[in-house]
C-alpha cells in the first residue's frame, strides 16, 4: 500500500511540472508585460514616468532575463511558497490571495459532499427502479441540471431567494467579516451563505454522476452473482447492499477524479456571478489586467487542487479495491 | 391422432422413409425479413437501431431544423439584427391574436401605448385595443445583407406598415429579441461544430499515433492528456481567451474561440482512439497492410479508424454541448465574443443583473434555446452511442 502511495505521489511530479510549464506559457503569451500597460496608463493620466524606476522594477522581477530563466525562477519560488508579486495590488501574491484559496477549497469540498449525498441515493433508486416514473422523472431533472448553464442557475436562484426569502445572496459571508480573522461568528456566517453556491455548482456534477452510477449499477445488477444471491433466497435489499453496491462504490470513488475539474470550473463562474470571496472573481480581474503572476498562481493552484483531488480518489480506490494496488500501474 | 403403440420387445421395427420432396438447405433458408437484416449495410443497421430511440430521433430532427434555419437567419427574423426601435425600449413580448371583438382577422397584434411611470421611472406598455395591426407574411421589411453578401429585404413575417411586432420583446436599445435570438443561433451553433471538428482531427491524429506506435510517443501523449484533463477547463479557457488582443476583429475572435475550445477538448477522443488502436493494431489485416507496404497514415486512416468511426462520432456529439456551454460562459464573462457579433452568450450578458430579471424577464429568453439545444445534443448523442455498434 505504502509503495503504491509513494509511486502515485512520484507520478504527480511530472504532471505538475508540465502543468506549470503550460500555465507559464499561457501567462507569457500576451504581447508586452504589465509594465508596458502600466507605463501607458501613467502617460494617459499625464503623470511623469520614471523610466529608471521602471527598469529597476523590471530587473528586480527578472523581466530583463529570457523567459526560460524566469520560468525556473517562478517554479523555484513556488516551491519555497513564494508565488511572485502582484503588480496590480503592489503586494506579494501570497498576501493578496489570503483566505481566498481556503474558501475555494471549502466550497469545492462541500460541493463534492453535496454531489455524493445527492447522487448516491438517486443513482441507486434509478437503477433499481429502471424505467419507472421515478426513474424517468429523476433522469429528466438531472438532464435539466446538466443543460442549464451554471451562471444562469446562479442568477435565477439569486432572484428567487430574493423574492421568496427576502435575503440577498452573493458573497460567502456577511460583509462585516470580510477582512476579519476567523471566528465562530464568521464561520457561522460562511456556512449560512455556503448552500447556494454549493447547490448551483453541484447540480451539473450530480446529474453526470447519477447518470454514470445508474449505468454502472445496471451492469452490475445483471451479473450472475446477483442471480445466485437471489436464488439462494437473499432478500432484494440485502442482495443489493451486499454485492452490486460495493462494486459500484469503486466506480463512485474513481469518479471524483473526473468530476473535480468540472466542479472547480463551475465554481469559478458561479463565484464570479455571485461575487464570492473565492479565486474566481480575482482570477478574471487578474487575467484582464495582465497581472500575470497573480493569474498564474491562481491557475496553478486550481490545477494543483484537482491533481490532489485525483490523488486522494486514487488512494481511496486502492484501499477499496486490492486489484488496483497489486497492479501498481495506471489506475484507469 | 393415433396413439403410437410401443412395439413388443425384440419385434422388428417398421422402417419408414418419407417420399415427400426434401430440401436439405431448408434450415439455412431465410425469410425475406431475415435476409433483409443479414444483407443490410452497417449504416442501414445503425439507422434501424437509431430509429427505435424515439427521443434521439426527435432531437435529431430538431437539430436538423435548427441547422437548416441558420442558413436563412436573415430571412426568418422579422427585423434586422441592428434595427433599433427607440419607441419600444425594454418592451415586453407582444401577444399574437386571431380574433378581434369576436371577429376572425388572422394573426395580428395590438398596437402599443407607452407611458412613463413617474414613481419607478419605468416605461409601461399597454395594448391599444383599437389599433389592430395584422401581420404580413413573405413581405418586404428591413434591409439586410444575406450572409454579408447580397442585399435583401424579404422576411418570413413582418409587422404591419408603421406597426411593431416584438414576439419576444425588446432589449435595452429597443432591438427585437426574436431577431437577435435567431441571429445568435448562427454563431452559437456553429461554434460547437467548428470546435468539435478541430478536436476531432487532433484526437484522431494524436490518439492514432500514440496507439499505433506505442512506446515513447504513447507515454508522452498519455502525460499530456493527463495534464490537460486535470486542469479545470473554464479557468484555462478564460486565460486563453484573455490573451486575445482587443484589437482583433470580432470574426477573428470568433475563430480564436473555436480554436481554444477545440484545442483543449481533444483529450477524450484521443484516449478513445488510442485504446481502440492498441487492441486493433495486432490484427492480421494490419500486418497484411504493412507487408503490402502501406504507410502509417494509410493504415490508421484507411484500415483502422473506419472500424470504429461510428463510436467516435457518437463521442464527439456528446462533446458538443460542452463547447456551446463554454462559449456561452466565456461570452457571459466578457472574455469571449464581443458585439456586434451576436451569440446566445452575448445576449445573456444583458441579463447579468438580478434587477433585470425582476423587471425585464424576457431578456432571459435566449437561455431557452441554449437549454433545448444542449438537451437535444445529449439525447442525440445517447441514441448514436447505442446505435453505433449495431452488431451487438
Amino acid at each position: 500500500m505504502l509503495r503504491y502511495i509513494a509511486w502515485r505521489i512520484m507520478m504527480m511530479i511530472p504532471t505538475l511540472l508540465l502543468i506549470s510549464a503550460l500555465v507559464f506559457t499561457i501567462i507569457e503569451l500576451p504581447p508586452g508585460d504589465y509594465f508596458e500597460s502600466y507605463i501607458s496608463e501613467l502617460r494617459a493620466q499625464g503623470e511623469a514616468v520614471d523610466m529608471a524606476e521602471i527598469e529597476a522594477l523590471r530587473a528586480q522581477y527578472g523581466f530583463d532575463q529570457p523567459p526560460v530563466m524566469r520560468y525556473f525562477h517562478w517554479v523555484a519560488g513556488m516551491l519555497q511558497g513564494d508565488f511572485g508579486y502582484s503588480f496590480e495590488y503592489q503586494l506579494p501574491v501570497n498576501e493578496v490571495v489570503g483566505e481566498r484559496l481556503w474558501l475555494t477549497v471549502l466550497v469545492s469540498t462541500f460541493t463534492i459532499i453535496f454531489t455524493w449525498l445527492m447522487a448516491f441515493p438517486i443513482g441507486i433508486y434509478s437503477a433499481t427502479h429502471q424505467y419507472s416514473w421515478g426513474d424517468y422523472g429523476l433522469t429528466f431533472l438531472g438532464l435539466i441540471g446538466l443543460a442549464v448553464p451554471n451562471f444562469l442557475l446562479a442568477l435565477l436562484l439569486m432572484y428567487f431567494a430574493n423574492m421568496w426569502f427576502g435575503t440577498s445572496i452573493g458573497h460567502l459571508m456577511d460583509l462585516k467579516y470580510l477582512n476579519e480573522p476567523m471566528s465562530w461568528d464568521k464561520a457561522k456566517s460562511i456556512l449560512e451563505h455556503l448552500w447556494i453556491p454549493v447547490i448551483i455548482i453541484g447540480t451539473a456534477g450530480t446529474a453526470g454522476m447519477v447518470r454514470r452510477l445508474r449505468a454502472n449499477l445496471l451492469d452490475e445488477l445483471q451479473q450472475q452473482y446477483v442471480v445466485t444471491a437471489r436464488a439462494k433466497g437473499l432478500s432484494p435489499f440485502r442482495t443489493l447492499v451486499k454485492y452490486p453496491l460495493r462494486m459500484s462504490l469503486n466506480f463512485f470513488v474513481a469518479d471524483i477524479g473526473s468530476i473535480l475539474p468540472a466542479i472547480i470550473s463551475g465554481a469559478e463562474i458561479t463565484a464570479i456571478v455571485l461575487s464570492l470571496e473565492t479565486t474566481g472573481p480575482m482570477l478574471i480581474k487578474a487575467l484582464q489586467s495582465q497581472d500575470m503572476y497573480l493569474a498564474g498562481s491562481f491557475l496553478m493552484f486550481l490545477a494543483f487542487l484537482s491533481v490532489i483531488g485525483v490523488l486522494i480518489s486514487d488512494i481511496a480506490l486502492a484501499i477499496l479495491d486490492p486489484r488496483i494496488r497489486l497492479q501498481g500501474g495506471s489506475t484507469k | 391422432m393415433t396413439v403410437q403403440q410401443i412395439p413388443e420387445p425384440g419385434a422388428p421395427l417398421p422402417h419408414y422413409v418419407s417420399t415427400a420432396p426434401f430440401d436439405p438447405y431448408s434450415v439455412e433458408a431465410m425469410t425475406e425479413a431475415q435476409s433483409r437484416v443479414y444483407q443490410a449495410s452497417q449504416i442501414r443497421l445503425i439507422w434501424w437501431r437509431f430509429k427505435k430511440h424515439r427521443l434521439a430521433l426527435v432531437s435529431a430532427i430538431f437539430l436538423g431544423l435548427l441547422y437548416t434555419m441558420i442558413i436563412f437567419t436573415e430571412f426568418l427574423s422579422p427585423y434586422n439584427l441592428h434595427t433599433r426601435n427607440v419607441d419600444m425600449i425594454h418592451a415586453p413580448p407582444q401577444r399574437v391574436h386571431l380574433f378581434h371583438e369576436g371577429q376572425f382577422i388572422g394573426p395580428f397584434v395590438y398596437g402599443r401605448d407607452m407611458t412613463l411611470d413617474m414613481d419607478t421611472l419605468r416605461r409601461v406598455y399597454t395594448d391599444n385595443p383599437n389599433d389592430v395591426q395584422p401581420l404580413r407574411f413573405f413581405c418586404r421589411g428591413d434591409t439586410y445583407k444575406f450572409w454579408g453578401l447580397f442585399e435583401g429585404n424579404l422576411h418570413l413575417v413582418c409587422p404591419a406598415e408603421g406597426g411593431t411586432f416584438h414576439l419576444l420583446g425588446t432589449d435595452r436599445l429597443g432591438r427585437d429579441m426574436l431577431s437577435r435570438i435567431i441571429s445568435g443561433a448562427r454563431i452559437s451553433l456553429t461554434i460547437g461544430l467548428l470546435g468539435i471538428t478541430i478536436s476531432f482531427i487532433l484526437g484522431i491524429v494524436i490518439g492514432g499515433l500514440a496507439g499505433y506506435h506505442g512506446g515513447i510517443i504513447d507515454l508522452v501523449v498519455q502525460r499530456i492528456i493527463e495534464v490537460l484533463q486535470s486542469i479545470p477547463s473554464i479557468p484555462l479557457w478564460m486565460a486563453l481567451a484573455a490573451i486575445m488582443p482587443v484589437t482583433w476583429s470580432p470574426i477573428v475572435i470568433y475563430l480564436g474561440i473555436t480554436v481554444i475550445l477545440g484545442l483543449l477538448d481533444w483529450t477524450g477522443l484521443a484516449r478513445a482512439v488510442r485504446s481502440k488502436l492498441l487492441a486493433l493494431r495486432e490484427e492480421d489485416y494490419v500486418l497484411a497492410a504493412q507487408l503490402m507496404g502501406a504507410s502509417t497514415s494509410r493504415i490508421i486512416g484507411r484500415h483502422l479508424v473506419p472500424g470504429f468511426m461510428s463510436h467516435l462520432i457518437a463521442t464527439a456529439t456528446i462533446a458538443i454541448p460542452g463547447m456551446i456551454l463554454g462559449e456561452t460562459a466565456l461570452s457571459f464573462l466578457g472574455l469571449g465574443l464581443r458585439p456586434p457579433i451576436t451569440s446566445w452568450g452575448i445576449l445573456l450578458t444583458e441579463a447579468r443583473d438580478v434587477s433585470v430579471i425582476a423587471n425585464y424577464p424576457w431578456l432571459l429568453l435566449p437561455a431557452v434555446p441554449v437549454i433545448l439545444v444542449i438537451l437535444a445534443f445529449n439525447f442525440f448523442g445517447d441514441g448514436l452511442r447505442d446505435a453505433a455498434d449495431p452488431y451487438k
